[in-house]
């Protein structure tokens, strides 16, 4: 597989808040069906790229280019149709807290001309139960739910409408590392039997290894470096050569070598 | 079958709207052949097209089903994917076995995923509607009730101790705490209080006159002005609004404390909340009140007694003459008795209702607007009650 559809195009991305500048000439390409983590120190703006390119946040300067749209400058109906395409997941579900899990994932759907309530409701169960949730969690309310469930029930939500691209903000922050592990392996096999394209905010360095096709680094205002994990080792930057060789990064490294072995997909 | 195609050898007669169906929006058919039992789908099957495509499903019997071909499909997402499956479920549970054919290596590991997934529904819990039902839930509310009021006595019981406590250990009372919720509770309330028991004076005497202007009695308006607001209004007002104010920031204050965690940070650091959160509140409350309340008599006779000599020519002489001569002292006496009991339901629904509240934003309001209503409510039905008894030992 050499030249791969590129489905993020960001170009010369510059981001600032007052006088603080997060982004500064960004580049960065996300390929169609790759999983590429983000990551990068605490305040480089690994967020604010999410929502920079599902235009939460304007950039003060550069193109968004997402599906071949030019997000900074489309029209309202041509960012709607976009928006269908996408799904992202905010770090702690972000469901809606007076709708149960299942009315949750139906809200999407709910943008489809006719599409018959019974058949939402069923499809909404199957979400449900893709993302590894028990049917009777469809009809418990978001406060009723633990955090990892809360998670599963905002990645239901994001693939409601089969997106082409899911956008998750920290996966696995705050979840125990047996439910960290599954969830990865969960985004693993929906990225695998849907096809989707993955764009992975995350600090946690055993998802960069089992999960990730490519990671990108975020340091210095813009994307350092691009590469898999392999190339990650080799680099000659002080963040990054801590980031992957400091003990945390040994360990996940010793213990999630199960990667290359499903490289191929 | 119905829904068209684009086959010249269809043998079924074809819908009349069969054309728009096919070239919608979606571009997806359904092509059903009868004699060789396939089902030939093309286009995109996705969600936009899953209500169509499951009412064609439906229309064809298990009998008359062999396989479906998937080859002519551009794209198959989980909804068709779902629909396929139930199709195929459906068609397996008549006993036969539906052959899916033609599909992508994608569609097929998407059929695999969505037949691994698909949903196994629990039987629902039976929602009729029964008289034990009915009986069950009305039981679990007056029970929830009896546990309620048994909850805010302990709170007025772990209060009470506590303030003992204060006064048998001064040093754990935390004064500049009770002097800060002093002048949250009591000072910054004047101006709302006292403005609207002045309205409130304005309004009982415009409206004493015209009544009493028709038997010549106008002179009696002071006695009316002076013993309803001295007795109840000025009081009973006074608590509605600290109400409103007081208990939901008492619940606002404690219960974010609670939802991060602080109020668990200052039991494991040996801190006692009663001692540190309620106590200076209540007590503030407590001190405070009964001072509105007199703020609030006095701003209601002067709102009074300005339009009495607006309207009915009563001038402050007489309005004072006609008050000190008119209207018995214990009026004001039987009005501010009631006042720390006020301040007492108010205090302990607030904190209370602050120490229900869980880890979520959403009953953080929940609870503030529970403490409102529940204080207002309780303050009114404690007026009844202190009316009820006053008119029986005659006051």
């Amino acid at each position: 597989m050499t030249e791969r559809e590129i489905v993020i195009r960001l170009r010369g991305i510059r981001n600032q808040f007052g006088t603080q500048v997060v982004h500064e000439d960004l580049d960065l390409d996300v390929h169609r069906g790759e999983i590429l983590g983000v990551v990068g120190g605490s305040g480089t703006g690994k967020s604010v790229l999410l929502r920079t390119i599902t235009g939460l946040q304007r950039p003060t300067a550069g193109s968004v280019e997402v599906l071949g749209t030019d997000v900074l400058n489309a029209d309202d109906d041509t960012r709607q149709a976009l928006e269908t395409r996408w799904g992202v997941m905010f770090q702690d579900g972000a469901l809606f807290s007076s709708l149960t899990v299942r009315e949750n994932v139906e809200t999407p759907m709910r943008a489809i001309d006719g599409l018959d309530p019974a058949i939402r409701n069923a499809l909404a169960d199957l979400k449900i139960s893709m993302v590894g949730l028990q049917y009777s969690a469809g009809d418990k309310y978001p406060s009723e739910l633990s955090g990892g469930m809360r998670k599963r029930a905002g990645l239901a939500r994001a693939l409601a409408l089969d997106p082409d691209i899911v956008f998750l903000d920290e996966p696995t922050a705050g979840l125990d590392p047996i439910g960290a592990s599954a969830f990865d392996q969960l985004i693993r096999g929906l990225s695998h039997s849907l096809g989707l394209t993955v764009f992975l905010v995350t600090h946690d360095l055993d998802t960069l290894h089992a999960t990730c096709d490519r990671i990108a680094v975020l340091a210095e205002r813009k994307v350092l470096v691009t590469g898999t994990m392999t190339d990650m080792l080799d680099v000659d930057h002080p963040w990054v050569h801590e980031y992957f060789h400091g003990p945390r990064a040994r360990a996940a490294a010793s213990e999630g070598p199960a990667r290359s072995g499903q490289k191929g997909d | 079958m119905h829904m068209d195609s684009h086959d010249p050898t269809d043998d079924t007669p074809r819908a009349p709207d069969g054309h728009a169906e096919t070239n919608g929006d979606t571009g997806f058919s359904v092509h059903h052949d009868p004699a060789s039992g396939a089902l030939q789908l093309s286009g995109p099957f996705t969600i936009s097209a899953v209500t169509r495509a499951k009412a064609a499903f439906d229309d064809v019997t298990a009998e008359a089903l062999e396989n479906v071909d998937l080859s002519k499909l551009t794209h198959l997402d989980t909804a068709g994917a779902w629909a396929l499956v139930t199709l195929r479920t459906r068609i397996g549970q008549a006993g036969r076995d539906l052959k899916i054919t033609g599909a992508s290596d994608k569609m097929a590991s998407l059929l695999e995923s969505v037949t691994r997934a698909m949903p196994e529904p629990t039987s629902p819990k039976d929602q009729r509607f029964s008289l034990s039902v009915w009986l069950d839930g009305f039981g679990r509310k007056v029970f929830a009730g009896v546990l309620f009021l048994r909850a805010l006595t302990a709170y007025l019981g772990m209060f009470l101790h506590r303030l003992f406590r204060a006064l048998r250990h001064p040093s754990e009372f935390r004064f500049t705490a009770f002097v800060h919720h002093c002048e949250e509770v009591g000072l910054r309330a004047v101006p709302i209080v006292a403005l609207m028991a002045f309205l409130i004076g304005v309004v009982l005497a415009f409206q004493g006159s015209t009544q009493l202007r028709q038997f010549g009695a106008e002179v009696f308006v002071v006695d009316l002005i002076a013993i309803s607001i001295l007795r109840e209004l000025g009081i009973l007002l006074t608590s509605i609004i600290v109400a409103g104010r007081t208990a939901s920031a008492f619940t606002a204050a404690i219960g974010s404390m609670k939802m991060r965690e602080e109020i668990d940070a200052m039991r494991t650091l040996g801190l006692d909340p009663a001692m540190t959160l309620f106590v200076p509140r209540i007590l503030a409350l407590l001190v405070m009140l009964p001072i509105l309340g007199l703020i609030a008599n006095l701003a209601g006779l002067f709102g009074g007694g300005l339009m009495a000599w607006i309207d009915l020519g009563i001038s402050p002489a007489m309005f004072q003459t006609r008050l000190v001569e008119g209207t018995s002292v214990e009026h004001v006496f039987v009005g501010l008795i009631k006042a720390p009991v006020f301040a007492l339901i108010i205090g302990v629904v607030g904190c209370h209702a602050g120490m229900q509240v869980q880890s979520n934003a959403e009953s953080l309001g929940r609870m503030t607007s529970n403490a409102v209503v529940t204080a207002i409510f309780a303050v009114i039905v404690a007026d009844a009650v202190f009316s009820i008894f006053f008119a029986r030992i005659g006051i």
